[in-house]
């Protein structure tokens, strides 16, 4: 839907506007049908990262054996004192600030600046690959340098490997799997292919790539931080 | 205010019209066909599980005959059985066959929202299904660990296919969510975006809220069981203890320790007792509507027939843990799941008045559905009384793991399901095939099955009580046990092996007459809904020709004084025909009307 449309909808707010949104005969979102379907589907999504979040806090609680000391373990020092959490705040950074190119992207894609979207998209693409990257980096380090496995570690309970494995791994698929997706968007959108139907699959792909973001952050937050 | 009616937007629907054969039949991406391969692997799939489950049955009732069943053979048969019933034939079949068929022709709509993704959907769903059945060729066979598959035992080298089977069944688990998940997106945003000019929400015949409904549940609760068989792949191919705690094995420890099972349960029932109302919800609103059809009225109640729907849905997502209360709970958790248990006996109590209701003073039209939708009010009724029992903490504890919960579950969510599913395939094959089945055979097919299916599992829940566990291989000599159970035990085989050979009624009555079934016409039962009212029958591809229906009143229309006939179609105007839609709105609050 364009701009203009929704604009007209402006009276229209708040519960009486959603009332009348489901009480009518049309379609309940004022949305394309893909955008409608995205929504739904990351929430099917968050209830997938919910069950793995709350199945880490679970096996946390009844381990055995202590929790090892992430700030310890995820550590890197440059020559001299070893800096806790640095990878991971560099990463974390990375995919905000590819949250923040995405958006210029949609809003590129609105105004129909094909090279500048298409530019846009790539560029968010490149910080996702490379957030796959530096994933990858800490995996090896972990593997290979400090003998983390997924059925045991050197610092503490077995389960700190599994769940560090799975829940990165699960979440990192995510991102691979959003960068491939933006790359075909950006491809679609330089040959010209969405002229004629609109650029809301810009929109669509962000809203993918806001919700693997913002994923990330409660990752961060429970597995890295707490 | 701007008007938005997608259904009108025909350029965003882009029908792709195949020509070859394989276009048209194999991959095609036509809703009805999608919903036609989805329902016959369904039924394939449910056929494996109705022998498994005459298998075992064959292993209970004559221990001494059925020697070629050893306890390994039972153990799988029973699990298989379960899995398949549960997942590969109801899900599949209500949300993937009836949701698929239905949605868009209740809807007013040419197709899915997204027709290509609608036919991956069935092909991963037959993927699904290929893994599933590849456990019975791999060495051990299929998994054996019961079909809530708890941890640690079903990991354990005691357990029947516990190195390849349960492997195979959790891969296929995950491939199966894929699928429902691809379809379940295209059924709930065409149920939300793509409704025809005048169909409001209030206004679509209940068989779609109940699917609409059930899908929900069916994207909410399926990443639990996602995650569960995630996190039990990695404790078995990686060696991770996420729900293996530490063990000991014929003396030896185990390399686990720390994992909690009771996690795996948690996770399981979150899913799995949603998984209940996903079976049971389409039900629910495909017999309400073959019961108002054949008995000409309006459904009793539809407003609260909706909201009813909705509320289980929603309570259902609170109520899992009902199904844990041996594994050891605090006792306020018990009182609080025992509370919402009961609470959900309120809308479903409501839904069962209304089907009564609806009878009341009707022009029954006694068809073959309509048996099938009568006797599923009975069936019904017993399995939700015992589900009162069983909700209790209390009356719980004794009943657990009896031939009590087994006869529960199979009258709630085996026979009353299936019963619907006979009574809509009846109520729908003459728009899906353009003929008629034979009246006769369909009703000597349900006096077998409804006879059938209460001598079955009446007789359970007196072995129940006496204390008779389940899944047991043999019951042996125990000392409370009367030489009766063992009787009844056999009486119950009888019956299952006649209930199974009865079904042939039904295959060949819909088989033989695809073919020699007299042609039908294209609204044999006179229902007023919009799936009857197709240009051709069966439909053809796009459904409705030219241009799209238009919408005057809700679905049930029957029996209206002063009208031609004893139903009006959904798509007949005011001005033709007088309305007691009690969803006519008055103008300043219809927003259709007021723009105009």
């Amino acid at each position: 839907m364009s701009e203009a449309t929704a604009n007209e909808i402006g009276p229209h707010e708040g519960i009486t506007g959603l009332v009348d949104d489901w009480a009518a005969d049309k379609q309940a979102y004022h949305v394309p049908w893909g955008k409608a379907m995205m929504w739904i589907f990351l929430v099917s999504d968050t209830f997938i990262f919910s069950c793995f979040l709350v199945g880490y806090l679970n096996v946390r609680i009844t381990t055995t054996e202590p929790w090892p000391a992430q700030s310890e373990i995820f550590a890197l020092s440059f020559g001299g004192d070893p800096i806790p959490l640095i990878l991971i705040a560099i990463m974390t950074f990375i995919l905000i600030t590819s949250s923040g190119t995405m958006a210029l992207a949609v809003n590129m894609g609105y105004r129909k600046e094909k090279m500048k979207t298409f530019w846009l998209i790539c560029a968010t693409a490149a910080f996702g690959a490379s957030f796959v990257g530096m994933q990858a980096f800490e995996w090896t380090k972990l593997i290979v340098d400090e003998g983390v496995r997924p059925w045991g570690n050197p610092f503490g309970a077995p389960q700190f490997g599994s769940v560090f494995f799975m829940v990165t791994g699960f979440h990192g698929l995510h991102v691979s799997a959003g960068v491939i997706y933006l790359l075909w968007v950006a491809f679609r959108v330089k040959r010209g292919y969405y002229d004629e139907k609109g650029f809301e699959i810009v929109e669509i792909a962000g809203l993918y790539w806001h919700f693997v973001d913002l994923v990330w952050v409660f990752i961060f937050a429970f597995f890295y931080l707490l | 205010m701007a008007y938005v009616p997608l259904a009108d937007r025909d350029s965003e629907m882009e029908m792709h019209h195949p020509h070859t054969w394989i276009g048209r039949w194999v991959f095609c991406q036509d809703h009805k066909v999608i919903a036609i391969q989805y329902g016959s692997i369904a039924v394939f799939t449910g056929l494996v599980g109705l022998i498994l489950s005459l298998l075992f049955r064959m292993q209970l009732g004559f221990p001494e005959t059925a020697d070629y069943i050893d306890p390994s053979f039972y153990y799988q048969a029973v699990t298989m059985h379960g899995m398949i019933m549960v997942v590969y034939l109801l899900t599949a079949l209500f949300l993937g066959g009836f949701g698929n068929y239905l949605i868009p022709l209740m809807c007013g709509a040419r197709d899915m929202v997204f027709p290509f993704m609608n036919m991956l959907s069935v092909w991963v769903f037959l993927v699904s299904v290929i893994i599933l059945m590849a456990s019975f060729f791999v060495s051990g066979g299929p998994t054996g660990g019961g079909w809530t598959l708890y941890p640690p035992q079903t990991n354990l080298a005691g357990t029947p296919g516990h190195d390849m089977g349960i492997v195979l069944m959790l891969v296929s688990l995950g491939v199966f969510i894929v699928a429902t998940t691809m379809g379940g997106l295209n059924y709930v945003v065409t149920v939300l975006q793509y409704r025809c000019r005048g169909l409001t929400m209030m206004r679509l015949p209940l068989s779609v809220w109940g699917i609409f409904i059930a899908t929900i549940l069916a994207l909410f609760a399926f990443p639990a069981l996602l995650v569960a068989a995630i996190m039990m792949l990695f404790d078995i191919l990686l060696g991770t203890s996420f729900f293996m705690p530490a063990i000991i094995e014929s003396g030896a420890p185990l390399d686990h320790n720390g994992g909690s099972p009771v996690l795996f349960q948690h996770l399981f029932w979150f899913f799995g007792h949603p998984e209940v109302y996903i079976v049971a919800l389409p039900a629910f609103g495909l017999v309400s509507d073959v019961l108002s059809v054949h008995a000409r009225k309006n459904i009793f109640g539809y407003r609260m027939m909706v909201w009813a729907i909705i509320a289980i849905g929603g309570l259902s997502f609170i109520v899992w843990a009902h199904h844990m209360y041996v594994s050891g709970m605090h006792p306020y958790f018990g009182f609080f799941f025992a509370t919402t248990t009961l609470i959900i006996a309120v809308p479903t109590a409501l839904k069962v008045y209304n089907w009564v209701l609806t009878l009341w003073e009707g022009d029954i039209r006694l068809n073959a559905p309509m048996y099938f939708a009568i006797g599923f009010i009975f069936t019904f009724i017993h399995g939700g009384l015992t589900g009162l029992f069983l909700g209790n903490v209390v009356i719980d504890l004794p009943l657990s793991d009896t031939y009590f919960v087994v006869a529960h579950f199979h009258m709630v969510m085996g026979v009353s399901p299936v019963l619907v599913v006979f009574a809509a395939i009846y109520h729908w094959y003459p728009k899906m095939s353009g003929r008629m089945f034979h009246e006769g055979m369909a009703k000597l097919h349900f006096w077998c099955t409804f006879l059938g299916t209460y001598a079955i599992y009446l007789p359970m829940h007196y072995l129940g009580f006496l204390g008779v566990p389940r899944r047991y291989y043999a019951l042996g000599t125990t000392d409370f046990l009367p030489q009766s159970a063992q009787d009844l035990n056999t009486a119950i085989t009888i019956a299952a092996l006649f209930v199974g050979a009865s079904q042939l009624l039904f295959f060949i009555n819909i088989i033989w007459s695809l073919r020699n079934g007299p042609k039908a016409d294209p609204n044999p039962w006179g229902a007023a809904s919009l799936e009857w009212h197709t240009p051709d029958t069966p439909p053809k591809h796009g459904n409705w020709g030219e241009s799209l229906p238009t919408v005057y009143r809700w679905a049930y229309d029957y029996s209206v004084p002063g009208a031609h006939e004893d139903f009006i179609p959904q798509n007949t105007p005011e001005s033709e025909e007088p309305t007691v839609d009690e969803q006519h709105f008055d103008p300043d609050q219809d927003e259709s009307l007021a723009d105009v």
